[in-house]
């Protein structure tokens, strides 16, 4: 476990590179990024275009970054020769809302862009004009969208929406893809095909994080309701996008969470605005939380052993309070709430938060 | 603290915890704008149930949550026309001073003394659990700061009236 101070400012999304030497986090308008294969991390550059606050950012297996941010655009930046620049391409997303969550499908060819223009923009390159072009995925999106995964096959993508619908939608495009195998989401898959639509059960609480399980089986995601959602698909029936075939809805006492992370398929870490991540695991029977992360429970023993006379006085005197009755900070490695939780190796995530930290846990 | 005010402190602190969660989100309807969705109120689906929490029938709480922001308005105790000058007077003090307050809004909500408008920045910027711990703090010290202006202008009056009336003894 190895906490990265990067940043004073919030972090909304970060992303470490395939050889996990660099980080790449958003700072309001601008990307930083660190070389973190050192004692310290180190800046490496600072990628400035955008003019509203950068909201995602996504680094491809072949080192391409995508950035989105509320100002509507989204750019991709190419890694030139020294490795220590980057050159930034616009992408012609054509939405006129602030983009809200980007993510490159698995090979990097194509990358999604989720907005408030409730739509989903599907780019990928085209040689001919040199630039990134989009499709849109509009329909029956009817609210901003703030979430998107890939399924390991590159054509499939998962949406979440904050009218709590989590939609699976086709995103095949003839000039990239090659035909996908039929799975348990559909067997045709022209391009905008609808392969699930579920619902929370809460009746439509926000969905702020989708993931599909590492075998894209099946699907989890989390609601504003603080729930962990599993929903295993039935293939379609016709057009009519499938019935789930087991939906789990796990409970917990903690605030709703922002984001999760499938370790494996019996194992999922989410993380949110309880600071701290939470482990899930499970299976197609039934899924349960088993355990708290740098859980805060345990930690406030520890900290309230350690209160001396001098830390009373010190508060009595700046703040004419005596005893700590409210503690200065909270008793989690994050400070404020984490916004997003990253696979790390296949046994450790990295957690970025509000309070300007990346983290890395093991579970 | 009296036998009913912790209840309802607990109460107003459990619920503020679960409403504050909220993060950075720009405007579904306006292009390139981000304001408090709380204020604007034409985006349905991403705001959440208002609820009020009571003492008595003239101290309220009532807190709109919503995706990006959060409204706390505070209805204070006035039992007589007296408070009801003093905490007109307080609150106007305060709201002058919005700007350096931060959280404090310009003007209450209907039906209300004082207004709180949170928003995610603020989330960002300071401690979640340092929030809460202010607002109720400040619904714990106005009350008692009422009481005590009242006990203090009640004494002043008395010695003025004594001081005039003292001519014709």
């Amino acid at each position: 476990m190895s906490a990265l101070n990067l940043s004073k400012n919030p972090i909304y999304d970060h992303c470490f590179s395939q050889d996990r030497k660099t980080v790449a986090i958003t700072k309001e308008n601008d990307v930083l990024l660190f070389d973190v294969s050192g004692a310290k991390p180190s800046l490496i550059t600072t990628l400035t275009h955008h003019d509203k606050p950068v909201t995602a950012v996504d680094i491809s297996s072949d080192g391409k970054i995508v950035t989105c941010s509320q100002d509507r655009n989204a750019l991709v930046w190419e890694p030139s020769g020294d490795g220590k620049t980057y050159k930034p391409t616009l992408v012609l997303l054509r939405i006129n809302r602030a983009a809200t969550c980007a993510r490159w499908a698995p090979n990097g060819k194509k990358f999604a862009v989720g907005s408030s223009d409730r739509v989903v923009a599907i780019c990928y390159y085209e040689a001919e004009n040199d630039w990134w072009i989009s499709k849109h995925l509009k329909k029956p999106l009817r609210s901003t969208i703030l979430s998107v995964d890939w399924h390991p096959n590159n054509v499939l993508l998962a949406c979440g929406s904050a009218d709590g619908h989590v939609r699976v939608f086709s995103t095949y495009i003839k000039s990239v893809d090659s035909k996908p195998d039929p799975s348990v989401w559909g067997e045709r898959l022209p391009f905008q095909t609808l392969c699930a639509d579920y619902i929370s059960n809460s009746g439509g609480s926000w969905i702020h994080d989708v993931s599909f399980s590492p075998g894209a089986e099946f699907l989890a995601f989390v609601s504003h309701d603080g729930n962990v959602n599993i929903v295993y698909p039935s293939p379609p029936v016709g057009s009519e996008p499938g019935v789930p075939a087991a939906y789990f809805e796990v409970r917990t006492r903690h605030l709703p969470f922002k984001s999760l992370t499938f370790i494996n398929d019996n194992k999922l870490v989410a993380g949110g605005f309880d600071a701290h991540p939470v482990v899930f695991e499970g299976s197609e029977q039934g899924w349960q939380l088993t355990k708290s992360i740098d859980d805060p429970t345990e930690a406030k023993k520890h900290v309230q052993e350690e209160q001396s006379a001098i830390d009373l006085f010190k508060s009595m005197d700046l703040k004419g309070k005596s005893g700590s009755k409210f503690s200065e900070s909270l008793p989690t490695i994050h400070q404020n709430s984490i916004t997003k939780v990253k696979l790390y190796s296949p046994n450790s995530i990295s957690t970025s938060g509000n309070d300007g930290k990346v983290v890395v846990f093991k579970v | 603290m009296s036998q009913t005010l912790r209840p309802y402190l607990t109460a107003v602190r459990f619920s503020l915890n679960a409403a504050l969660c909220v993060e950075n989100f720009s405007s579904q309807i306006v292009e390139r704008h981000n304001y408090p969705e709380v204020e604007n109120k034409k985006t349905k689906e991403i705001l959440l149930n208002p609820l009020v929490i009571s003492r008595n029938e003239n101290e309220h709480v009532l807190i709109e949550p919503s995706i990006n922001s959060v409204r706390i308005s505070i209805k204070i105790k006035q039992s007589d026309e007296i408070e009801h000058i003093l905490v007109d007077k307080f609150t106007r003090f305060l709201t002058k001073r919005a700007e350096n307050f931060l959280i404090l809004r310009r003007a209450p909500i209907k039906g209300y003394d004082i207004s709180f408008l949170l928003t995610n920045y603020h989330n960002e910027i300071m401690m979640k659990h340092k929030l809460v711990d202010f607002i109720i703090e400040f619904m714990e010290d106005v009350d008692k700061e009422i009481s005590e202006m009242k006990l203090f202008l009640n004494s002043r009056a008395r010695f003025v009236a004594e001081a005039y009336l003292s001519v014709f003894d």
